[in-house]
């Protein structure tokens, strides 16, 4: 089932893709296939492979329950806050945040989870920032 | 030997202090990174690319890093195949068959010594390999035409999805979707922006180092939270090693499956789309149909050690050798190695031989020495190794992730950036449940530009003619190899496909 459902998707992508190939806006350089021609090869090749998902699926994988795909979820958020909040706080307590809370997620100790985050965040600064002068994420602190 | 003094011309641009110790790092690092699960090659080559990058590394240290961190990864795998029954990544897979068992019965240094003697041997030979075919490959490629490279970019994608995958609409259905994301942002031919959706971000295209990051590091985080793994499978009681020297007479029974596996690895490597998976698999289930007449293989013999050993180093080698000559990658990894070189701004292939030797005969060079290195390492050095397998993955996945995020934003530093890695880091656990193979969406997103250009180049020539894809002889055989490449293992795939996955399931 999943994979039906998968190849349905495949099909609407690449109609999808199709119809946004069409509105390239053609310029007036021009080669004989242009810009158009490429993509359409694609979304065929895209468009066929997904039928045939719809037609011979393949058994369904284990997908893991509600909880650990919230679990995903909610990961996946905090990646995305924390992507958002490098330029606001910085770079360590940014880190120490997101790795404390992935730490946390996969089993640690809460206590040991927020160790791990600072560690974490002040051994990458003092190796990629102080060591080997890559320049990261500064917040209203410097850092 | 026109070889041999361009290879000696190697080795003065490899012996700089820099360049060794970068190999020594790069080495070390790539041990470390195979040797733990979940950390394997390719994501940790695409992990250090953007480092690389930022750092202001020239190409070839630059390269010499990666390449060492790759052969390193190769050496790597094995020990927790040996030692825990875990490969501690994909080519390593062959060698829990024979490794653990041995380590049962107690002989757990003995395995690891002769896995990494035979890494060496494989390494080598391949190295070798390398330096006497490349350049016939690169005089092969002075012939090809915009025409026979569409046909070879075309090829490289068929047999990538007839080996490496279980599926070839999936695999087919992948590499579709790289060059779709390939084409995102302004054409290079005509100056207009596609698919950008008035986007200014995605005028620029997507960069292929997001995507490379994205897909397989970060998509191994979600793995890791989905199966809850975050203590590490390691016991230090179950790891007792013992000597670390092979007796002699282990070594003279082993070296005919050395020698075998090393040329079969090779082999499996060279062809486009293969990889170390393919000669780790074929060099053990070579070496067990040869040697296996009493029944030994599966509970602990040698042989069974050092077969796939040889064969997945012998084949991460004869993968470099598309990838340098053509610019067509044999693997992920070499796939991953690609994206550094563009993104350095060096485009492989025959022109890379004649306008940058230095980079390509220091790098091969540097693999020499980079194989010299690991062999010291692996062998008196492994209990050390062994340590880091008892890092809990709740510590370093972490780690992990954060390190990707530095390096991408370190590129660029743009927020946007990092939520398309996130993006893609979704997008690639989804298609791993799924089990569409990820390595052709890298080798799409990577080789889409050049395709096209190709195709476009061909038709501009031939004024809008199609059938000038199909006009040289040698197109012609290349497009008869890859609809071969594509079609054989869906009519005589089954075999090998079943036992494959028996082995998935015996690990």
């Amino acid at each position: 089932m999943s994979d039906r459902i998968f190849g349905v998707i495949g099909l609407f992508l690449s109609a999808f893709y199709v119809w946004q190939a069409t509105l390239i806006q053609e310029s007036f350089i021009q080669d004989p296939v242009g810009p158009k021609a490429f993509p359409v090869l694609i979304a065929i090749v895209l468009a066929a492979a997904s039928l045939v998902f719809v037609l011979r699926p393949d058994p369904a994988p284990h997908w893991p329950a509600a909880g650990r795909l919230f679990e995903i979820a909610m990961s996946t958020a905090l990646m995305i806050a924390y992507a958002l909040a490098l330029p606001e706080a910085g770079f360590v307590a940014s880190t120490t945040v997101a790795a404390a809370f992935l730490s946390w997620r996969l089993g640690a100790h809460p206590i040991a989870s927020i160790i791990a985050g600072l560690t974490i965040a002040i051994g990458i600064y003092v190796v990629f920032h102080l060591i080997l002068g890559l320049s990261l994420a500064r917040g209203p602190w410097g850092f | 030997m026109d070889v041999l003094s361009s290879l000696g011309d190697g080795f003065v641009v490899a012996f700089t202090l820099q360049n060794l110790l970068l190999a020594l790092l790069g080495c070390f690092l790539g041990t470390v990174m195979g040797a733990l699960p979940g950390l394997g090659p390719s994501n940790g080559v695409a992990i250090l690319i953007p480092l690389a990058f930022t750092l202001g590394l020239p190409a070839t240290p630059a390269l010499i890093l990666l390449t060492s961190v790759y052969y390193g990864a190769m050496y790597g795998g094995r020990i927790s195949s040996i030692l825990l029954n875990i490969p501690g990544d994909e080519p390593a897979m062959m060698t829990t068959l024979d490794g653990y068992p041995m380590a049962k019965k107690g002989m757990a240094g003995e395995a690891l010594a002769l896995s990494g003697i035979a890494s060496f041997v494989g390494s080598f030979f391949a190295t070798w390999g390398l330096v006497m075919l490349a350049p016939q490959l690169v005089k092969v490629a002075l012939l090809f035409g915009p025409a026979e490279y569409f046909a070879l970019f075309t090829l490289a994608f068929a047999t990538l999805g007839g080996i490496a995958s279980r599926n070839q609409a999936k695999a087919a259905f992948a590499a579709a979707l790289g060059l779709g994301i390939a084409t995102i942002g302004v054409d290079g031919q005509t100056g207009v922006p596609r698919f950008a959706f008035g986007e200014v971000h995605l005028y620029d295209g997507i960069d292929f180092l997001v995507a490379i990051v994205g897909l397989f590091a970060v998509s191994e985080i979600f793995v890791f939270l989905e199966n809850h793994r975050g203590n590490a499978d390691a016991d230090a009681s179950k790891m007792k090693i013992g000597r670390v020297t092979p007796p002699l007479s282990m070594l003279k029974k082993t070296a005919g499956a050395m020698s075998r596996s090393t040329v079969i690895g090779f082999i499996a490597g060279v062809l486009p789309g293969a990889g170390a998976s393919l000669g780790s698999f074929l060099a053990y289930s070579l070496e067990k149909k040869v040697s296996d007449k009493d029944g030994t293989f599966g509970k602990g013999d040698p042989r069974g050690v050092a077969a796939p050993e040889a064969g997945n180093n012998a084949a991460a080698g004869g993968a470099l050798v598309p990838m340098l000559a053509l610019g067509v990658p044999g693997s992920g990894t070499t796939a991953v190695l690609l994206a550094m070189l563009l993104a350095l701004n060096i485009t492989p292939g025959p022109l890379l031989f004649q306008q940058n030797p230095d980079v390509v005969w220091g790098l091969i060079a540097a693999l020499f020495i980079g194989n010299v290195m690991l062999l010291l390492m692996n062998i008196p050095m492994v209990s050390l190794f062994v340590r880091v397998l008892l890092i809990p993955p709740k510590y370093l996945m972490p780690a992990v992730a954060m390190i990707s995020f530095v390096g991408i934003y370190g590129i660029s530093g743009s927020t946007f950036d990092l939520m398309v890695m996130v993006g893609f880091g979704v997008l690639g656990w989804v298609l791993r449940k799924l089990d569409v193979p990820l390595v052709p969406i890298i080798l799409g997103v990577l080789l889409g530009d050049q395709m096209e250009k190709n195709l476009r180049r061909a038709m501009t020539i031939s004024d809008g003619d199609w059938t000038t894809l199909f006009a040289s002889p040698l197109s012609i055989a290349l497009w008869a190899f890859a609809i071969l490449g594509f079609v054989a293992p869906i009519l005589f795939g089954r075999f090998f496909r079943v036992k494959r996955r028996e082995e998935d399931i015996g690990d």
